[in-house]
Parts: C-alpha cells; sequence; structure tokens
C-alpha cells in the first residue's frame, strides 16, 4: 500500500494567512486627525534641511497618491529585495508620461512595497523649484534639485535617492518614441554614486508612458509659456480639465540587481570613461529590463 | 596672544553693544574703543562698562587717525547696515556699507599696529533662488548674484576684504556669514517681521529658514576677535524650519500673498515704519537659505548652544501669540471628548440594534 498522503482541500489555501492588522475604527481616524491637526496648526512637527516634511507625507500627500497606485494603475512592484533596507542607494529609472507621475509612483512603490518603508529623496529639474506651489510641496514630499552638491548630502546622509537622469527628453517624448530610451544626461548621478560609494539600482517603470500619450507637441506656446514642451494629448487641451486625468494604464515597476560603486574609491569620479561606461551599463539594463517588463504585461490596459 | 587694543564699528546696535560688553569684560584686553556714526542708547552705554566710545564716522578719513593713535591690532567690522531704514535711504546705506568698509579698510592698511580683521558678513552673500542647492558650503557661490540691497552689498564688502587681505598677509582676516539672528533682545529683520500679528509670505512658496540665536552669535564675535581663525566660515543654528512652522510655533497668523502684491505691502509696512523689506529679502522668504556648519564646528571650534529650533522657542517666550498653542489643545482634545462620547454612545446603539450573529459552523438540521 502506497504511503498515506495528506491532499490540501484548497491548494491556494496552503500560505499561512496572515490576518490583516484590522483597519482603524473611525474614532481612531478621527483622533488621528484632530493630532494631526493640532500638530500642523501649532507647527509641532520636524522638517529637514531640504524642506522635507515627514508628517505632511505620511498624513496627506501618500494618503491621496494611493487610490491612483492601487486602484487606477495597479502597480506591481518586482524586485524590493535589491534596494537596500538601510544606508544610501542611487534608485535610477526612466522617466516617461508628460507629466511626473512616474516619480510618485515609485515612492508610493518604495514606501509601501518595501519592507523597510523606505523613503525616495527624487531629485528634481530647477523648473519644479521655480513653480509656486509645485515646488513647495515637491520639497515638503522629499524632493530636492538635481544638483550633485544635494545628491552626494542625501546620499552621505544614508537616503534613498531616485533620478531620471533622462529628465524633459525622457518625459516629454512623443508618444511614437515610447519605451526607447533617452541620452542620459551627463552622468552626473554616476559621479555623485562614486563619490559616496553608494550602490547604483536600475529601476525600470512600464505604464507611464500610456498614462498621457504625448501626440504633439505646441512648441509655440511652450516657448511662451517658458515650459520645455506643451503636450497635446488626446484628452488635453482639447477636454481641458479633464484631459487632466490620466488613462489608467497597467504599471509594472522593477528594481534590477544593485550595481556596486564603492571599490571603485571615490577617486573614480574623475575618471571619464569609467563614468560613461558606467552610465552606459545602466542604461542597458534599465532598456532590458524595460523589454522585459512589457513582454510580462498582457495589455496596456489589462 | 590676546588682542590688546580691539576697535568695534557699529557699537550702537544691540550686537555691537554686547560685543564691546563682552570684551570690556575681558581683563587682558587693553582697550576697547567703539565706533557708531550715532551715540549709544542710554541702556547700551550702561553696559558698555569700560569701553571708550568714538563718534565718528567710518566713512570719514578720521578713522583712521583713531586707529593709529590708539594702535589698534584687532578690528571687528560690525556697521553694516541690513536695512534703508535705519540708515535713512538706500543710498546712504550703501554708501555707508561700501563706502565706509572701503575707508575703514584703507586706514587698516595704513596702520602696522593692526594684525586681526574681523567682519561680520551675511549667508545672504548666497542669494535665493530655484536654482540653490539645499545646502551652502563656504566653498560655494550664489547660483544667481544677488542684484541689490544688502546682500549686493555685502558681496561687494566681502571682496574688498579679501583684497585687503592679499594686500596685508600679515592681519589675519575672518569673515563670518551669519544666518538670520533671532533671540529676545536682538533687533533684527525676522525679529521685526515675526512680531506682526499677520505675518505676509508669498503665496504658494515656503521658505527655509535657518535661525542663530543671539548669545550664539555673540560667542562666535568674541571668540573670532581673541581667537586666531582665519578664513570665510558659515555661522548658524543646527537644523532648519520652514517659514510656516516658524509662524505657526510662535502662534502668528499666516498671511499668503501673490509675490507682485507682496512689493506694495513692503512699501506700505515701510512708510509705516513697521517692517521694512526689500526685493532680495523677498526672494529670500521665496525659496530660503540653509547653509552647512561643519568648519564652524571642527575648524572655527564653536558648536552653537541654541539649535534653530530652540533659538525660535526662547524668541517665542517673548512674543505674546495670537493664537495661543494652549488653546488649539484644548479645542482638539475637546473635540477629542466629544468624538469618544459620541463613540461610545454609537457602539452601545449598535449594540442593541444588532441581531445576535448565529453561531459559526453549525447549521440547524432538522431531524428526520
Amino acid at each position: 500500500m502506497p504511503e498515506a498522503r495528506v491532499i490540501p482541500l484548497r491548494p491556494e489555501d496552503d500560505e499561512p494567512r496572515v490576518p490583516r492588522p484590522p483597519s482603524p475604527s473611525w474614532e481612531e481616524q478621527v483622533t488621528g486627525g484632530l493630532e494631526f491637526l493640532r500638530r500642523r496648526l501649532t507647527g509641532d512637527y520636524e522638517t529637514d534641511e531640504f524642506g522635507f516634511d515627514p508628517d505632511l507625507t505620511d498624513h496627506v500627500l501618500l494618503p491621496l497618491l494611493r487610490p491612483l497606485f492601487s486602484r487606477w494603475f495597479r502597480v506591481e512592484t518586482h524586485g524590493v529585495e535589491n534596494v537596500p533596507g538601510s544606508g544610501g542607494g542611487l534608485v535610477v529609472a526612466n522617466h516617461s508620461g508628460t507629466l511626473p507621475v512616474d516619480a510618485l509612483m515609485t515612492t508610493v512603490a518604495l514606501h509601501d512595497d518595501h519592507p523597510e518603508q523606505r523613503r525616495l529623496r527624487l531629485l528634481g529639474a530647477d523648473l519644479v523649484f521655480e513653480m509656486p506651489f509645485v515646488g513647495t510641496v515637491s520639497r515638503k514630499m522629499g524632493t530636492t534639485l538635481a544638483c550633485n552638491e544635494d545628491a552626494e548630502r542625501l546620499l552621505t546622509g544614508g537616503e534613498l535617492v531616485g533620478v531620471f537622469p533622462e529628465g524633459f527628453k525622457g518625459i516629454g517624448k512623443p508618444f511614437r518614441e515610447r519605451y526607447t530610451l533617452q541620452r542620459f544626461g551627463r552622468g552626473g548621478f554616476v559621479t555623485a554614486a562614486l563619490r559616496t560609494g553608494a550602490p547604483i539600482i536600475p529601476c525600470a517603470i512600464v505604464g507611464a508612458e500610456e498614462t498621457y500619450p504625448m501626440l504633439g507637441n505646441a512648441k509655440t506656446i511652450a516657448r511662451l509659456l517658458g515650459l520645455p514642451y506643451f503636450p497635446i494629448t488626446p484628452t488635453f487641451p482639447v477636454l481641458g480639465p479633464l484631459g487632466l486625468v490620466p488613462l489608467p494604464s497597467k504599471w509594472l515597476i522593477a528594481f534590477g540587481e544593485p550595481i556596486e560603486t564603492a571599490s571603485f574609491g571615490p577617486a573614480a569620479a574623475e575618471d571619464p570613461m569609467l563614468v560613461f561606461n558606467l552610465t552606459d551599463q545602466v542604461r542597458e539594463t534599465i532598456q532590458q529590463s524595460i523589454y522585459q517588463l512589457l513582454l510580462q504585461r498582457k495589455s496596456v490596459f489589462g | 596672544m590676546p588682542p590688546a587694543v580691539v576697535l568695534v564699528t557699529g557699537v550702537s546696535r544691540w550686537l555691537g553693544g554686547a560685543l564691546a560688553a563682552e570684551l570690556a569684560r575681558d581683563r587682558f584686553i587693553e582697550r576697547v574703543i567703539g565706533v557708531d556714526t550715532v551715540p549709544p542708547s542710554p541702556e547700551v552705554l550702561r553696559r558698555l562698562g569700560r569701553t571708550e566710545f568714538v563718534r565718528a564716522d567710518i566713512r570719514n578719513p578720521l578713522i583712521g587717525k583713531v586707529i593709529a593713535t590708539a594702535s589698534v591690532d584687532t578690528v571687528v567690522h560690525m556697521n553694516i547696515s541690513s536695512t534703508p531704514a535705519g540708515s535713512g535711504g538706500r543710498g546712504p546705506m550703501k554708501e555707508l556699507n561700501v563706502i565706509g568698509t572701503m575707508q575703514l579698510l584703507a586706514a587698516c592698511q595704513r596702520a602696522p599696529s593692526v594684525r586681526r580683521f574681523v567682519l561680520k558678513s551675511t549667508s545672504a552673500v548666497y542669494g535665493a533662488s530655484s536654482r540653490d542647492p539645499a545646502v551652502f558650503t563656504e566653498a560655494m557661490q550664489a547660483r544667481r548674484v544677488p542684484s541689490g540691497g544688502f546682500a549686493k552689498d555685502s558681496l561687494d564688502i566681502e571682496g574688498y576684504v579679501r583684497s585687503f587681505a592679499r594686500r596685508r598677509p600679515d592681519v589675519g582676516v575672518a569673515a563670518l556669514r551669519f544666518t538670520n539672528f533671532i533671540g529676545p533682545r536682538i533687533d533684527s529683520l525676522l525679529t521685526h517681521f515675526l512680531r506682526m500679528p499677520l505675518v505676509p509670505t508669498a503665496l504658494g512658496y515656503d521658505a527655509r529658514v535657518q535661525l542663530l540665536h543671539e548669545d550664539d552669535a555673540l560667542a562666535v564675535l568674541a571668540q573670532a576677535t581673541t581667537g586666531d581663525f582665519s578664513g570665510t566660515v558659515n555661522v548658524g543654528g543646527e537644523g532648519t524650519l520652514l517659514l510656516s512652522q516658524v509662524i505657526r510655533r510662535l502662534g502668528r497668523l499666516q498671511v499668503p500673498l501673490p509675490s507682485p502684491t507682496l512689493g506694495s505691502v513692503g512699501r506700505l509696512t515701510r512708510r509705516f515704519g513697521f517692517v521694512d523689506y526689500s526685493p532680495e529679502q523677498m526672494r529670500f522668504l521665496n525659496f530660503g537659505r540653509v547653509v552647512d556648519t561643519t568648519v564652524l564646528r571642527d575648524e572655527f571650534g564653536y558648536t552653537p548652544l541654541y539649535t534653530t529650533a530652540e533659538a525660535l522657542a526662547d524668541y517665542a517666550s517673548t512674543v505674546p501669540p495670537v493664537v495661543p498653542p494652549d488653546l488649539v489643545g484644548s479645542v482638539t482634545s475637546r473635540a477629542q471628548a466629544v468624538v469618544d462620547r459620541v463613540g461610545a454612545t454609537v457602539a452601545s446603539v449598535g449594540q442593541r440594534l444588532r441581531p445576535v450573529p448565529a453561531a459559526p459552523d453549525l447549521r440547524a438540521v432538522r431531524d428526520a
């Protein structure tokens, strides 16, 4: 007689179900809200030298982004184990989608899906900080100006820094060029990583390209407004403010294996050839990863 | 070697007077000479102790005679005006700041006795713009060079002091770039600005503010005068606050106004002698400025006693709040009590209304 074997009735129940922490009752929520209000009214919270306001980020900004992250774009995060749990690290990602929604979604992904709830400190273009409201809110969310001084300061402070080396070339590219990486700036991000010995974590984002497909670019209007581009999408500016609603594309964010830089030593930042090679290596890795993710994704809105 | 004869310019203001008084208490210093265009107030005069006051204009060559006859060996230059109102308009202000410094430096260059020069400069030389790095170190320069006002004057003054240092390499020159002063007694731009019950700010912007307590400012100036540090150093407290946070912590009300209207509000308040702020101070209110103080702690050898938040708290004790934090606290705790009571009532009512749930996993089976 063959040995008796336990056959699970419902195989999907095999994994022990972790009971979800009970969602707070409405009284607790109101209490938390009141306490938050008291802190805000009396200024009793901490901010750092970059203008980052963790209290506001955790209680207002991230909760606002979460529905967009989980319901609208149904973001799937892969490879968070490649992001170090502590210490500095430079997350380098592709940039797309007319508006920098991909930066916000990556921030949510690293905070909600990483076991250490890591905060991504983004580096933004100076245009961001020139704009009223946008600049202030960005700073409060932890963004700072994309310059080597700030990047190195954050990395030495053990922060996880997010950078999009394509800049406006990536985010403002026409829809027909979707998922092709643009030039990676001047490799400033590599020098920052080399000087501080922080690992570079390549990150590929798929889905952002379809949020606001940019069919045309009204260059004259852009020049008049002092913007790098003025997008024409299927819904904007035809539908006015409604055109600001992003299309509900399916998103995948994948963090690749970290590229270690500490062994080169800080002096390697002065070696342009090494900087170029590393830049290309990061770029190639991200491009490959994007192609893989595109194959994985069933359909654009799937 | 401690200095024997110290000359302090701008002694009629709070900080200058306090420094002179502090130096006068030092037994090793033979003479302390205070210079200013206006005589000090009786209150400052009382504190000055054995300081000799010379009423002289540093724009006047007379200052050279004072330095030569008293064989001054250490000069502390603090007579730099940050606001047009204090010196009777922008024209006289610039004259006092720039021409005054040039005269003073010319006199110092001629005087062989001078072997130390301390400049009270400002972190405003870094400017304030959207292209600034978050934190300035001494080696960095303004990304957008300040085009006028106090910041421009300070840049010019630092330039002249640098060329003086080149021409007299035997003189130790220390330039102290101070952040905004705050404290219960000092009279600074921010202390005036924040005393207003309604504080106008730029709509859509929130500046990062780094503060320095008056006691720390005084201690750094005294140490720079008697010590032997030469070079440039940023002086500021640890940590930063946002302007909105500062206003809330002081219990003031923030009035965000669109940037273009702020200029006319500034003119209006200036006319009433209330608060005086100029375009470059407006830009400071938009973006703020933070400096790195590693050199201060490691090379200069001073760690501020007050952090930015502590310095603000000390100042706050002298400013009666418009919105007392206790009031906010009591209102929220009262609201909290109401919520608790409603919650308890709802829970008890809900318990009574809810039907008794059937015991799980048991189904009534009728007997055959």
